[in-house]
Order: C-alpha cells, then structure tokens, then sequence
C-alpha cells in the first residue's frame, strides 16, 4: 500500500470518485490549473478536463450558490473553500438552502454536494487562516460535518461524503495534510459519515477529540499511559453532525470518566454538546465530572501567538490525570 | 419607435507618461519638483522594502506576505494625491501606499511575523486601515467611512484599494452601489495585475474592462496605466476633488501587473508563462518615471544611488528594530475581546496562564 499525505489521500479519493461517476464536479478558487492552494487537486485538470475541473471566479457564496442549482439539477459538486476564514461568505447559501431543500420540499429536491474547507491552526498563517469553526456548521440541521484525522480516513471520508444524498461539509485539518504519511489502499474504501470510531479501547476513561487535536490527545493518552496503570478508550467521532451519540454515551457508560478535547474556542463548541449528550446517556455512571480541554473565547491570535492557545499534550495529560484522580 | 437606443456608454483610458517616460504635454500635470521627487522616494521605497521582506520571508524571519513589486506607481500615485484627512482603506497589496500615510516598516514586519502589535500605528498615523484578508470587505468599510464624513461635513474622503479578483465578490458590486445611490466621498481603485493567485484577468471576468463597471452604478469611471505613476496620481486627485465637491464615488482601474508570486507561500510557475512577465518587467513603472525625472534634470544615477543607500540604510534600522522587540504578553489577546472586562475571560486568562506554565500545543 502506498504511503500518502492526507493532501495525496484526498486527491485519491476525489480521483476515483470522478473517475466512477461523471457527475462528480470539482469546483472553486484556483482548484484547477494550480492545483488548489494546498494542492488537493492537483492533477484532475489534466485528467478531466475544464468542464469537470472549475476554475471559478473569486465568489465564495457564488460558488456555494451555483454548486446548490447543479446540485438540484443532478450533478454531484464538490466545491472548495480556500480556507475556512473565507467560507463565512458562502453561510447565507448553506444555512438558507442547501440545508433546507430537502424539508423545503418534503424530499422531492436534494443538495447532494460536498464542500471541502480547510480549517484550523498551526501552519503560520496570516489572518483567517488559522481558526477553527466547526460549531458554525455543525449547529445547521440538514447539514452534515466530516472532521478526517489521518490520511486514510480522510480518503474513506470524501468517497463517501461525495456519495452522500445530502449538503457535507468537509473540514480538511490544514496542520495535518502533510504533517505524517499513512497507508492507503488503492482500492475503494468507504467509511460511514455519522460513526464515530474506537481507536483505541480502554476502561478507565474515555478521551474524546477529532481532527488535529487527535494527534496531541493520542500524544498525551501514550505518555499517560506509559507512567501510570491507566486503561483509556480514546475515540475519534470522525463526524460532528450527525454525532455518534451511541458510541460516545456507551463508552462513558462504561469508563466514568471522560475528556474531551477541541481547538475552537470553548463556549458553544462541540464539547459542550458532547457533556450534554453524556448527560443524557451515562450521567448516573459518572465517577468524575467531564473535563474540557479547549482554546479560548478569544479572536483568534495571529500566528506569533498561537502556539500558545492550541492545546498542547501536556495540558491534555494534566486534565486527563485530573479525571482519572478526580 | 418602439425600439430604439436610449443611452450610450464610452469607457475612456488615460496614459500621462508612455513607456518611454515621455509625458503627453497637456496631460502633464506639472507637479512641483518637491512632489516628483516624494513619488519617485515613494516608489523606490517600496521596492526596496519588498525586496528586503522577501529576503527575510526565505530566511525564516517573517511570515507570508503578498508582494508589491510591479504596482508600486498604481498605489504612490494616488496615495500621494490623498489630503492627510482622507481615509485609506486598502487590502494587502499597497505597502507604497501604507509607507507614505506614515505606517513605520517595523509595523509591516511585525503584521507579518504574526503579531497584532503591528496594527498598532504610532501617534499621528491615523485613518489607515489595517490590512484587509478578505478579499473585498474593505470597500463596504470604506463606503460607510464615507458616509460618516459626509454626515460629518468634514471635506474627507475615503479610497479603497482591490484587486481584479476582489471584483468578483459581491461585496465591491454591493460598495459601489451603495456609494452610488448614498453619492458619497469614496474612490475605488483596482489595481487589475491581471491575475488573482492563478486566475488570469479573462477567466474572471467576461467583461473587457473593469473600468467599465462603473456604468451600471452610474459613476465615473475610467481605465488608467497603472505602471504611469503621473496618470494615477492626475486620475486620482480628480476624482478625489469631485468627492470633496459632493460629486460622489469614482471608479479606477490600473492595469498593471503582479511581477512576483501572489505570496510567499505560491508557486507562479504552476500557471503562468516567463515571457508574459518578462514583459511587464520592460513596463516597470520605476524605469518609467526615472526616464522622465532624468529628461527634466531631476534625476541622475548619483542620485539613486543615494536614495537607495538612505532607503536600505531606513530598512536596516526597522529591521533591528523589529527583531530587538520582545514584549508580546502571550494574553494580550484576552484584553481585546470587548471594550469592558468580562468575568468569563477573565477566568480563561487565568486558566491560559496557568496553562502556559505546562507547555505549548500547535503540535502536528
Ligand atoms: C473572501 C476571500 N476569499 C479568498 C481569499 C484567498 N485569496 C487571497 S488573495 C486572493 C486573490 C486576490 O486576487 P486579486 O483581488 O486580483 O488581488 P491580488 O492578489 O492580485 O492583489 C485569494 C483568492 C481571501 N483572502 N478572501
Ligand atoms: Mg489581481
């Protein structure tokens, strides 16, 4: 198997599925010719030409707006959002229709398109390029929100977000793309959107996270676990909306304890959903109150500071000892 | 007649200095010596200032950035033709301009090494915006600035740089529409480099010009060579006189060319041919106006070689300046978050200093 960037695992994904199905769309700023900025799409131009492959003018909402009518219309688009502090602009096409086709019309018409947008902190960016906003989508009903952690995931992900009947927004974690390689089979490879998965299974807490904080959590569960007795069940819910309510209350159910860990700002953000839906399904079994490991209510920092407000594996082991102490 | 043709529309182009730096005799303005010879220390100090960061950008000691090099005259023109009153909204690609409303370079370096601290302008540099990322919002901000100077009476107005793709976002047809039916004090100018990262001028728009979109918003509008330092600067303080007199927005093009990457993060040779720049390098708007300088007896290579040794020697100093800083407090960003403190954040900046102590994150 061929080891690959999660940058190289997207385009893989995006190139068989364009290859099997000639309704598939590539669209946005700079996706064709250069390839997109982080080079997610590169080489589809050459591949399917500039009907299948849109250099689209500079209009996040417009290219939101026209991928919902070639949506409608049967196509199956996949539009690019340069970067997240960009995709603001396409909020008023997403919350005020892509979303609600579907109820709009009881079924009779459907948004099935992705929107792929890179997200979060840590690669020395300028301004808006380096915040995390996932609380923004996933808070729209009708839409769906996909976070990959790793290259393979990533590559399981966009097929099957492509294939899916309904609006997907697709947060790339920027500060991962190209940060480790993994093995990624030729062959297809569909995970489902809405399952949250087990990475590793534990019993004495469950660490909870997606995206690039899964990287530090796994850091800060492995360094724990190497300096005391500790079983902990670490998941990645893979997707925000629909949560995988099932697998996150049966695990706490299970454990007593858990910490999440996110790298938006704290108030409203998936971790706050997250303690709800634990409150609801494992509160009577829980030996320690829910500890969040979260940024901060603050603007994001530009990037001379922003080292300092991403959660770093220590203060992830410290809330995680805390929990199991508690 | 049923059908018949009820207005017609002409879109006109003014070129001051032709490429050989030879100005058309009555479209001279006639500037006084002292302001040809801020424009030319202007220009000349943009480029080298590019220059420099592009070095610092590769050694590691900034960030990104965006490069000026090749618009230098389509932004000193009309920064130069601005009263100290008016208000410059620009995006991220006017350092010339930033520079002569007084912004220090070692704010410029500071923005780019990540720190809001280089937003922070010293005592008298005032109405200048901080750089605009989002392509395009920054002409709305204007169109409301100049609302509030025309509510105000002051005899402000505002200019507001984009680019070619800026003009695609609905924002700028928004702006222009909203100066349009207000008739307030703004100029817009757009700098068309012909490309927008790797869209060329033609894929962004079908239209043959931009100037042209002023049409429809019933405004001035008028292409201009944005590599003729002069022909910008007489576009410029006309449409800025017009404002003053209550005559309301005006819209300019300068065509002109992005001669470097987008920014330090692109790779150009993805999507654009070598001799299509080589060719803009033959229309460098410093070669330009030097030739003119120099057939008046204004300028000579003596004399250059003095600006640019004064120029680097000003850049050398930032420089230091700029690295010798060490007071970024890691929670500044908690005293901004509203005017008023909040027990909330206030409880987070605890918590975040006390989370300093155990190590930073950003790991991959
Ligand atoms: C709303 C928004 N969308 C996308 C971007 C990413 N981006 C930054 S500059 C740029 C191209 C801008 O082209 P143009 O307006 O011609 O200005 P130029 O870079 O040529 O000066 C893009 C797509 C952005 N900053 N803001
Ligand atoms: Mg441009």
């Amino acid at each position: 198997m061929p080891k690959l960037t999660m940058v190289q695992a997207i385009n893989l994904g995006l190139d068989q599925e364009m290859q099997r199905d000639d309704r598939v769309i590539v669209l946005g700023e700079d996706v064709g010719r250069d390839g997109g900025v982080f080079r997610v799409t590169e080489g589809l131009l050459a591949k399917y030409g500039e009907t299948r492959v849109i250099d689209t003018p500079l209009a996040e909402s417009a290219i939101l707006g026209a991928s919902i009518g070639m949506a409608l219309a049967g196509l199956r688009p996949v539009a690019e959002m340069q970067f997240c502090g960009f995709s603001y602009l396409m909020l008023p096409q997403l919350e005020g229709h892509a979303s609600r086709f579907r109820a709009r019309s009881q079924g009779q018409l459907t948004c099935p398109l992705v929107v792929r947008v890179p997200y979060g902190g840590g690669v020395r960016a300028l301004e808006h390029h380096s915040e995390a906003r996932e609380t923004l989508y996933a808070h729209l009903p009708g839409v769906k929100v996909v976070v990959p952690s790793a290259p393979r995931n990533a590559r399981a992900l966009i097929v099957a977000a492509v294939r899916d009947p309904d609006p997907v927004v697709f947060l790339e974690p920027k500060r991962s793309y190209r940060a480790f390689r993994e093995e990624v089979p030729e062959e297809e490879e569909v995970m489902p959107i809405g399952c949250a998965i087990v990475v590793r299974p534990g019993t004495d807490l469950t660490a909870i996270s997606w995206g690039a904080m899964m990287r530090p959590t796994l850091q800060a569960v492995e360094e724990l676990q190497k300096q005391r007795k500790a079983s902990i069940e670490l998941i990645d819910l893979l997707s925000l909306a629909p949560l995988d309510v099932e697998t996150i209350g049966a695990s706490v159910a299970k454990t007593g304890r858990c910490v999440v860990v996110q790298e938006s700002p704290r108030s409203f953000g998936p971790a706050a959903e997250l303690i709800a839906v634990i409150n609801d399904r494992a509160l009577l079994q829980l030996e320690a109150p829910v500890k969040r490991v979260t940024g901060y209510d603050v603007v994001t920092p530009y990037f001379g500071r922003e080292h300092q407000y991403i959660a770093s594996p220590a203060r992830i082991r410290r809330a995680l000892e805390e929990t199991l102490d508690f | 007649m049923p059908r018949k043709e009820i207005e017609t529309f002409a879109v006109s182009w003014l070129q001051v200095l032709d490429e050989t730096g030879t100005a058309d005799p009555e479209l001279d303005p006639k500037l006084p010596q002292e302001t040809l010879l801020e424009l030319q220390r202007a220009m000349v100090r943009a480029r080298e200032s590019d220059a420099r960061m592009l070095r610092l950008q590769r050694q590691g000691r900034i960030g990104t950035f965006g490069p000026c090099t090749g618009q230098e005259a389509s932004v000193c023109g009309p920064a130069l033709a601005m009263a100290p009153q008016d208000w410059f909204a620009g995006s991220f690609r006017e350092l010339g301009g930033r520079q002569i409303r007084g912004e220090p370079l070692t704010n410029t370096f500071l923005f780019h090494n990540g720190f809001e601290e280089g937003n922070v302008q010293p005592a008298g540099v005032t109405r200048l915006l901080p750089v605009s990322i989002i392509v395009g919002a920054q002409t709305l901000h204007a169109v409301g600035a100049a609302y509030a100077m025309k509510y105000r009476g002051e005899k402000a107005c505002v200019v507001t740089f984009l680019g070619d793709g800026a003009t695609s976002e609905g924002d700028f047809h928004e702006a222009l529409n909203f100066a349009s039916v207000w008739q307030v004090p703004v100029v817009f100018i757009v700098q068309n480099n012909q490309w927008a990262i790797s869209i060329p001028r033609r894929k962004q728009m079908h239209c043959r010009t931009i100037a042209q979109r002023a049409i429809a918003y019933d405004m001035p509008g008028l292409q201009v060579d944005g590599n003729d330092v002069l022909g910008m600067y007489v576009a410029a303080r006309e449409a800025l006189d017009r404002a003053r007199g209550g005559g309301g927005p005006t819209l300019i093009e300068a065509v002109t060319y992005r001669l470097m990457m987008h920014t330090t993060a692109d790779d150009p040779s993805k999507y654009r041919q070598d001799d299509e720049v080589q060719q803009w390098w033959d229309r460098d708007p410093l070669v330009r106006f030097r030739k003119y300088l120099e057939a008046r007896g204004l300028w000579d290579a003596q004399r250059q070689a003095l600006l640019e040794a004064e120029v680097k020697r000003e850049i050398d100093q930032a420089v230091q300046e700029f690295e010798a800083r060490r007071d970024f407090p890691p929670d500044a960003p908690f005293d901004h978050v509203f005017g008023t403190r909040h027990a909330l954040i206030e409880e987070q900046r605890a918590q975040f200093l006390a989370d300093l102590r155990l190590g930073e994150g950003g790991h991959a």
